[in-house]
């Protein structure tokens, strides 16, 4: 088999997070009853006229600056041409030759290496509805609801080599997109998804191979997924002899498997032109630069300011800052309790599981940035062992109680005082007279074992430098 | 003619519309004039002329991003040939 090179291009859709359609005052708000957010407007009525949402240049000029885009001072929008029943005008109003930004990159990084990818332009349109299939009456129904809803398409160039580089490109757009907040990013609910287009070429020739784009991918996985998939497939078709025909496919991501969509290439012919219902945007350099004194701190700086200032490794840097959410967070107990390489322990270690199994993101979880900050103080001043401090963890995550109350309730105070941990350990002592033996035989496992049964004793509560102290002492006499 | 035959056909097919051989003849002829009649602009010298990207001297027509109550479901159905569970219903799409 020869060595294959794959290209990979990706267009990604992201739902502006405004409170309005794009041309019209219905609410966006996800989730209502079918066909309760819509107005003539928005399902296409004739003799109705759009009148374009501010707040979308503004989202969409953001998103250009903080990808390093071209703005332009001028702006158009086409209708695109197409007939299906999401779409009530038969046309989306989309941008053709003259978007609102282009030129742009990103650097992501793969294994350690840093890499930039092109973005060739930012677009604005408008989202299409929703089709649900009737199993009882063999029908499509219509939800008009998402007609109209802002979208911003940012399309990359073909710059991406892997599934990996691809994944790694998705989420550090989504990462700036939350930073922004222009888009909730809930990618299971369809606000965040991507199209993968994808070719390949044996390595050494200069020409692209044939490529497919695989539509609608909603999730970290079906994108990974959907490359490696379809990589496999067009490998084996070339290396059969055969032919790849360029199409648009779907991936299922339950059966792991890629289709050709039915629908015939025919219909790719959008006849794009001018929206004659919607003025030209022209955008002067003061405003431009108005909005890019106006962007927070992005991603890859804050990372850079966390090496800096908080002393963090690169990997401990990279997944704080990927969340906006995660790093205000970490921000904010590092404030109260001035102690972020432990701060950073907890938020990726014990934390990040518990939101991981509830399925609820750092914002809504019961522990207060306050509270964190209290327990790593109790933790920093001996008050609590970091093994009790697990356990009082687990206990504010589902109540929402303080670390403190938690502690006197349960009385976990850690035992420092060597009186009472000298007991302890001379009764643990007397009751294993072997591993004594073992000890002095110079076994150094039977010293964990001693150590272990004395923490035992003390239900977790002993401070382990004393046990370990004490213990020796006494082994050593 | 400006406008072949194959082109109308596929015109049609396009926006999911379906003509008889007598209406295909008369809408390639018709077709054809009309853009007969707009390459008389192609004739025009626009040198150093912007494209125009609208007819009308505007720019910068934008709405303020406030919500206001849309309209009532019934309405929204109220021209939909058919409607079940609150959606208009139209024959089984397939991808
Ligand atoms: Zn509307």
């Amino acid at each position: 088999m020869k060595d294959y090179e794959v290209i990979i291009g990706l267009e990604v859709h992201a739902e502006l997070s405004t409170n309005t359609k794009i041309y019209c005052n219905c609410t966006t708000e996800f989730g209502a009853d079918p066909n309760t957010h819509c107005c003539p407007i928005c399902t296409g009525m004739p003799g109705t006229l759009p009148v374009l949402n501010k707040k979308v240049v503004e989202y969409a000029v953001k998103m250009g600056l903080a990808t390093n885009c071209k703005i332009a001072n001028f702006s158009k929008q086409d209708r695109k041409n197409y007939y299906y029943p999401d779409l009530p005008k038969a046309y989306q109003i989309s941008q053709y030759d003259l978007p609102l930004c282009e030129n742009g990159h990103i650097d992501i990084e793969v294994d350690g290496k840093k890499k930039t990818i092109g973005i060739t332009r930012i677009h604005i349109e408008e989202d299409a509805g929703k089709l649900i299939h009737d199993a009882y009456t063999g029908d499509t129904l219509v939800d008009m609801n998402r007609c109209s809803v802002p979208l911003i398409e940012i399309v990359s160039e073909p710059d991406m080599r892997s599934a990996k580089e691809a994944v790694e490109y998705m989420q550090a757009l989504k990462s700036i997109l939350e930073y922004l907040d222009i888009c909730d990013c809930k990618m299971q609910e369809g606000s965040l998804r991507c199209d993968v287009n994808l070719s390949v070429r044996p390595v050494g020739q200069k020409e692209f191979g044939t490529r497919t784009e695989t539509k609608n991918l909603n999730s970290f996985k079906a994108i990974q997924n959907s490359i490696e998939f379809e990589i496999k497939r067009q490998i084996e078709v070339l290396e059969n002899g055969g032919t790849i025909y360029q199409e648009t496919r779907r991936f299922d991501d339950a059966k792991g498997e890629g289709y050709a969509m039915r629908t015939k290439e025919e219909a790719n012919d959008y006849r794009y032109f001018p929206e004659p219902d919607l003025a030209p945007i022209v955008l002067s350099d003061e405003y431009i630069n108005s909005i890019k004194e106006s962007l927070p701190e992005l991603p890859n700086v804050k990372k850079e300011r966390y090496l800096k200032e908080y002393n963090l490794s690169l990997y401990d840097a990279n997944i704080l800052t990927m969340s906006i959410k995660t790093a205000n967070y970490f921000e904010n107990v590092v404030k109260k309790c001035n102690n972020p390489k432990m701060v950073a322990n907890w938020i990726m270690g014990d934390f990040a599981r518990l939101l991981n199994e509830n399925d609820i993101s750092i914002d809504e979880s019961k522990i207060s940035e306050e509270n964190l900050a209290n327990l790593i103080d109790l933790i920093d001043k001996g008050t609590i062992s970091s093994k009790i401090a697990k356990t009082v963890f687990e206990e504010m995550f589902n109540t929402g109680k303080e670390a403190k109350q938690i502690v006197e309730e349960k009385g976990l105070v850690q035992i420092s005082d060597e009186g009472a941990i000298k007991e302890i350990v001379e009764k643990v002592v007397e009751n294993n007279p072997q591993s004594i033996i073992d000890y002095k035989a110079g076994r150094d496992r039977a010293l964990g074992f001693l150590v272990g049964q004395v923490m035992k004793e003390s239900k977790g509560k002993a401070n382990p430098g004393l046990v370990n102290k004490l213990l020796l002492e006494i082994l050593n006499k | 003619m400006s406008v072949s035959r194959e082109e109308v056909q596929k015109i049609a097919e396009l926006s999911k519309l379906q003509f008889s051989e007598n209406e295909l003849e008369k809408f390639t002829k018709d077709l054809s004039n009309i853009v007969d009649f707009a390459d008389k602009l192609a004739k025009l010298d626009v040198e150093g002329v912007k494209p125009t990207a609208h007819i009308l001297d505007i720019q910068n027509v934008f709405k303020e991003d406030n919500v206001k109550p849309s309209y009532k479901r019934e309405e929204i159905l109220k021209n939909a040939p058919s409607a079940q569970g609150g959606c208009i219903s139209v024959p089984k799409v397939v991808e």
